[in-house]
């Protein structure tokens, strides 16, 4: 396992990022923005790992870390995804362009 | 030494009864709050009159002189290690006798509104008024330190205004509250500026102290105001003048008087007690209260000396014309509080040249009476008639024979004649007068005739001149209202009998005083043309009042026309002061500003227009300008920030 470079792992865990900030910024249904959401999240969890095992190998907090994250991701899908559904039940859809009435 | 914390007492319980029965007066003691307000007087009065018995004969006295008592002393600001303002009880000859003076005419009043303001609608806030102003009168004279004096002050301003206004639904009672706030408001800036002075250079509040080192001509304190010196002015003169100026305002005098007449608008028992015997004495007693630092200053002395008189013989003359019963009383008021106030000026410190401070507050003493007795006799004949003119009145006296006959005491008593009180009190003034400026001494002689003329031209209109048709006549009034009455007749007979130099002078130390018969016979023997006069011209109807007046012509319409004052005002307020300075000033707020203000609001608004599109509603945009910030941020970390 060590044969493979740490900068592989980064260059797997930029393009998650990347991907999940393209989903996140081009999507209008909200169920897919929430899954962009949490591939950003993964890819910090990769980051974390990743970091962790590389350079600080007898260290446990970056592993810690991204178990908090899990954690916290999975928090934040419930609370999302309570938000998707009152806004579908006021506006019939789920479509962030739809819900503009907090503009100016 | 008898503890004297009970005289706090005094002022308090008025305070407790304002706050009683203003805050629950009207709901609950609808109909006895007028026996509450007059029940807790009398206690204030009892307890005044024991204090005056202990201070006066028991204890106030070490080695044949009147000591200062501080009674009580509290700290309630303290600016630096010297400079503090203390709220305290100080009991001197001065203060004592005005406590009792106050609370005595006070229950009087208190005691006659009970049946002249019988069922008016606001009868406790009425009585909540009185108690304040009781209260804060009784705060003003038993002041230790001179902050404490403005405060109380403006105490009593502010319960003359309610007082004056009481019947807010005229409009010229408005009109004369306001009128009264602003002028003497006007004056306390002088008293302000003046205090601020004198404690400057005093370096301390606390009228003990500041009196001991003002006259003390060794202190770096005296040095120091006496050296400095504005306008070839020494800053001595200067503070003093501008705290008499404040306490011209107060007592009305000249130029400052053009409120007492229109504040005859409130009920007449509040004209008795603030604008006749005590709030008005308020200036004389301030001068007085200062009297040791005065008399150093012949300047500040000669100011209140003119002012005086020249009040004392102006509004005399007013007085003579004016047919408002409450008016000529009002200008009757102002002559001889300027008695009071020139006789103050005359005098010196200690020893026989005290005569004057004495005789000053011996006519302040007498007159309380005899003039709020003369006030709630016009308040009675008011009370009877409905009306306030004398073409009204006449032949009253069959109607009321009390109010009659105190009514005639208290004339006989303000022009002089003897035994009655006025006598005694005035002829000590014109002694002191005599002895030392002839031209004053001149000036009062002459007010003194005159006084007893219009005092007898009141008399004779209102009791005898025409038979009466008055046909609803119902009565006198209550007998609450002819017990005062009665009393307070006594007390001008007999107030002038008291050996009051034995009590009251300058310097504490009892002074020797006697009548001089000879001296008498001038002033008893105008007073007496005076009244001659008066009985020839009014006693009957006739029209020889109307042939003297067109004889004076011009004098007498200048006269009648108060001099026109009120005009001067007047043309200089609203000419020049609104002209001049308000509109300018007007210009200047609505144009810099406000328009300052409006700019800053302008230019907010242009902005937020600009920049509210990023408020679009789009989340995804949101999230970009987020993720642009944090990118932002990062390059600033990484790059800028090593």
């Amino acid at each position: 396992m060590n044969d493979i470079p740490l900068t592989h792992i980064l260059f797997v865990s930029t393009a998650l990022f990347f991907i999940g900030m393209y989903g996140l910024f081009t999507r209008r249904n909200m169920i897919t923005m929430l899954m962009s959401v949490e591939l950003i999240l993964n890819s910090v969890n990769i980051n974390f790992v990743a970091f962790n095992k590389y350079l600080f190998p007898d260290k446990l907090e970056g592993v810690f870390f991204s178990i908090f994250v899990v954690t916290i991701a999975a928090a934040e899908a419930a609370v999302a995804i309570a938000i998707i559904i009152n806004l579908y039940r006021s506006h019939n859809s789920i479509d962030v362009e739809d819900a503009g009435e907090m503009k100016y | 030494m008898t503890n004297y914390a009970y005289v706090s007492l005094i002022p308090l319980l008025p305070l407790a009864c304002f706050v009683v029965l203003g805050l629950w007066g009207r709901k609950r003691f609808k109909t006895f709050s007028g026996i509450v307000g007059t029940g807790s007087l009398l206690a204030s009065t009892i307890l005044s009159f024991y204090t005056a018995y202990q201070y006066f004969f028991v204890d106030g006295k070490v080695n044949g002189v009147y000591q200062h008592i501080i009674a009580m002393k509290y700290t309630w600001l303290q600016f630096s290690p010297n400079v503090s303002i203390d709220m305290g009880i100080m009991l001197d000859p001065i203060s004592v006798m005005m406590i009792v003076v106050v609370t005595f005419i006070s229950l009087m009043v208190h005691v006659f509104s009970l049946g002249y303001m019988k069922g008016e609608e606001r009868f406790a806030t009425y009585y909540a008024f009185l108690s304040l102003f009781t209260f804060s009168m009784l705060g003003l004279v038993l002041s230790t330190n001179i902050f404490q004096i403005y405060m109380f002050w403006e105490l009593v301003g502010v319960s003359s205004y309610l007082l004056i206004g009481y019947y807010f639904d005229k409009p010229s009672a408005v009109a004369a509250s306001k009128k009264a706030f602003i002028v003497t408001r006007f004056a306390d800036l002088g008293f302000l500026i003046g205090i601020l002075i004198l404690a400057f250079h005093a370096e301390t509040l606390d009228i003990s102290t500041l009196i001991e080192r003002l006259t003390d001509h060794q202190s770096t304190q005296f040095v120091s105001i006496t050296t400095g010196s504005l306008l070839g002015v020494s800053i001595l003169t200067w503070g003093l003048t501008l705290v008499f100026i404040g306490g011209a305002g107060k007592s009305a005098m000249f130029p400052l008087h053009i409120w007492l007449p229109d504040a005859m608008e409130g009920p007449t028992p509040v004209s008795a007690l603030i604008h006749a015997a005590t709030m008005v004495v308020a200036g004389v007693y301030l001068v007085a209260r200062l009297f040791p630092v005065y008399s150093i200053d012949g300047a500040a002395l000669d100011i209140v000396t003119y002012v005086g008189a020249f009040s004392a013989l102006l509004a005399a003359v007013i007085a003579c014309t004016q047919t408002d019963i409450k008016r000529v009383l009002a200008y009757s008021t102002m002559s001889q509080i300027g008695y009071m106030m020139f006789s103050l000026g005359v005098s010196r410190y200690g020893g026989e040249n005290g005569l004057g401070f004495m005789a000053s507050m011996f006519h302040l003493f007498t007159h309380a009476f005899f003039k709020s007795l003369l006030f709630l006799g016009a308040g009675a004949v008011i009370h009877l008639v409905h009306s306030n003119d004398m073409k009204d009145m006449g032949g009253l006296r069959k109607f009321m024979p009390v109010t009659h006959i105190s009514f005639l005491i208290a004339c006989l008593a303000i022009s002089g004649i003897p035994p009655f009180a006025g006598f005694f009190s005035k002829e000590e003034i014109l002694t002191a007068a005599f002895d030392s400026n002839k031209l004053i001494y001149g000036v009062a002689l002459f007010t003194s005739g005159l006084t007893a003329f219009y005092m007898f031209r009141l008399y004779f209109s209102i009791f005898w001149k025409k038979e009466s048709h008055l046909h609803n006549a119902h009565g006198e009034g209550t007998s609450t209202m002819k017990i005062p009455l009665i009393i307070l007749a006594v007390c001008a007979v007999i107030a002038g009998l008291l050996p009051f130099s034995n009590f009251i002078t300058s310097d504490g130390a009892a002074l020797e005083t006697h009548i001089n018969l000879v001296f008498s016979i001038a002033p008893v023997l105008l007073a007496l043309g005076g009244i001659l006069l008066a009985a020839n011209l009014y006693k009957t109807e006739n029209n020889k009042p109307e042939k003297v007046a067109a004889a004076l012509g011009g004098f007498y319409k200048a006269a009648h026309s108060k001099f026109y004052v009120d005009e001067v005002y007047i043309f200089v307020t609203k000419k020049i002061v609104f002209n001049l300075i308000g509109r300018p000033a007007a210009w200047i707020d609505k144009n810099i500003v406000d328009g300052l203000m409006n700019l800053i609001a302008s230019v907010t608004e242009k902005i937020s227009e600009l920049i509210k599109g990023l408020q679009s509603g789009k989340v995804q945009s949101y999230t970009l300008y987020f993720f642009a910030g944090i990118v932002g941020l990062a390059a600033v970390f990484i790059y800028l920030w090593k």
